[in-house]
Order: structure tokens, then C-alpha cells, then sequence
């Protein structure tokens, strides 16, 4: 069963993927990243990461990609760009070449350490507690992780969070005239 | 009977798949000039590493491994929010502007 589920979420996940650095359309290209990341979604599932495969559809097919086509439809730039273009003549072979040499290089060190021993890993007691509940373990432990042993990391992704609303709300101003602008100077160097 | 003969999906399995999908990833960005699209290559990357994460999780046994997705996916939020910002000032003043424009830009 999980082998059938695995074969059925990758080919979602790498036939998105494909589709996302194929289709010149980059509202396309927004669709096929949904159908990634809703394969990956249905991976965690399987792995037993119910929480987050709830945050992954929720944050990331919902959230995200609705924030890519809505960028998409504001600024108009629904055209599609034209793939036989290659600027640098040796631009893709070399991506080609990368791109099998990154994931030769990772399968082989796939490949090495496949029968490496599993190092154990002590866990605080609290989340401990948390994974021997026959219902909701998953996302009991993670919240006891998240919120005992990471919570300082937790409320700096909050301030990161508010650092990052502030800064797009700034860069995204039209300037006020007599204004000089952060980024978006309409008077400045407009082409 | 069938299931005895069908392979067992090993951690090494989620890994390759992974594996192929963040050098999908990152030939999109090499190949692609749309900065949208760079930024989806971009998400692509992230969760390849997010499925390793979960992978290793499952096989240590160690919660560990998902909170750290889900400070990924958090900051992954604020890359995308802040990225889009940038991208929309830029289209704004030229619109269809492809990366290699971008290469003028100076303060």
C-alpha cells in the first residue's frame, strides 16, 4: 500500500516539478507547483507527519501559489515567455550538466549510507509523553518540540514574520510626491 | 502474499525522490528568466529538503526533524513575501522584465 501511494505522490511531485520549468505560461507553471506540492503533501501523510501535510496544503498550495497568481493577474505579466530564447548559448547544457552531477553526487551518497547504523536520539521527556498518545501523537509531540525545546526559535519566526510584513509594505509604496522613495521611486530613473 | 513481494519503501527511496526533486529545482533556475518562475524553483528546493526532513524524522524517531519543517515552511512564507515585494517594484517600473534586466540594477 505505502509502495503504491509513494509511486502515485512522486510521479505528482516530478511530473509538477517538470511541469513547473517547462510550461513558458507562468500561471501554468503556478499550477504544476500545486500539484508538487500537493504530492509532498500526500508524502507526509504516509510518513506518518500528519501536521504538517495539513500546513503544507494549508501555507503552501493555499497560501503561497495564491500569492504567486495573484502577483501574476496585479501586474498583468500572464504572457508567456518564449523558451526557444537561450541568452548564453552554453546556459542549458551547463544547467544540464549541474543538474545530473547534483543529483549523482546525492545518489551516491544515498547509495553509501544506506546501511549506516541509525544513531539514537534521546528526546526530552515532555515530548516522550506526547508520542505515546494513541490519538493526535504527531501533532501533540510536535507541539511539545515546538513549544518546549525550540520555543525561542518559535517567537523569532514571529518577529521575522512582522520584519518581513514591514518590509514588503514598505517596498511595495508608491511614494507620496516631494517624497523620496525606498525603492519604487516613481520620479527616480524611471526607463 | 502480494505484499510480501512488493518492495518495502525505505527512508533511501524518499531521499532519491528528493534528491531528483531538488536538481529539478535547480536547473530551473538555471535555465529559467522569469523571476516568478525562479521564485517557484525556489519553493521546488525547499521542499525537497522539507521531505528529507520528514524522512529522516520518520527514521531516527525523532520529532526533531518536522518542527524543523515547520520553521522552514515559516520562513519559506516571509522569502516568498518579501521576494514578491521586490519583484512587484521591479515589474512595476519595467514591465516584462526578465532576470538579465535585472542585472543593471544599481542604487
Amino acid at each position: 500500500m505505502e509502495l503504491f501511494v509513494f509511486i502515485v505522490a512522486g510521479a505528482m511531485v516530478l511530473g509538477g516539478a517538470v511541469g513547473v520549468i517547462v510550461r513558458s505560461h507562468p500561471v501554468h507553471a503556478a499550477l504544476s507547483l500545486i500539484l508538487t506540492l500537493f504530492g509532498i503533501a500526500v508524502l507526509f501523510i504516509s510518513m506518518e507527519a500528519d501536521f504538517l501535510a495539513a500546513v503544507q496544503v494549508i501555507v503552501y498550495a493555499g497560501a503561497i501559489v495564491v500569492l504567486f497568481l495573484f502577483v501574476i493577474m496585479l501586474l498583468g505579466v500572464d504572457n508567456a515567455e518564449d523558451l526557444r530564447i537561450e541568452p548564453f548559448k552554453v546556459q542549458r547544457p551547463v544547467a544540464a550538466v549541474v543538474g545530473t552531477g547534483l543529483l549523482t553526487l546525492i545518489g551516491l551518497a544515498v547509495w553509501a549510507s544506506r546501511g549506516a547504523t541509525t544513531p539514537t536520539v534521546t528526546q526530552s521527556d515532555a515530548v516522550l509523553d506526547a508520542a505515546t498518545d494513541p490519538a493526535n501523537s504527531n501533532i501533540k509531540a510536535l507541539a511539545r518540540d515546538v513549544f518546549s525545546d525550540h520555543v525561542l526559535a518559535f517567537e523569532l519566526t514571529s518577529v521575522l514574520l512582522v520584519i518581513a510584513v514591514v518590509a514588503t509594505v514598505m517596498l511595495a509604496r508608491k511614494p507620496k510626491p516631494g517624497e523620496i522613495g525606498l525603492a519604487v521611486g516613481e520620479k527616480a530613473g524611471v526607463k | 502474499m502480494i505484499a510480501s513481494t512488493l518492495p518495502d519503501v525505505t527512508t533511501s527511496w524518499y531521499l532519491i525522490l528528493a534528491a531528483l526533486l531538488f536538481s529539478i529545482g535547480v536547473v530551473g533556475v538555471l535555465v529559467r528568466r522569469n523571476p516568478l518562475v525562479l521564485f517557484m524553483c525556489i519553493e521546488l528546493m525547499l521542499n525537497a529538503v522539507n521531505l528529507t526532513f520528514v524522512a529522516f524524522a520518520r527514521k531516527l524517531g525523532d520529532i526533531g526533524g518536522q518542527s524543523t519543517v515547520f520553521f522552514v515552511m515559516v520562513v519559506a512564507a516571509a522569502e516568498v513575501v518579501v521576494g514578491l515585494g521586490i519583484v512587484v517594484a521591479i515589474l512595476r517600473r519595467k514591465p516584462n522584465a526578465t532576470t538579465d534586466d535585472m542585472a543593471e540594477l544599481k542604487g
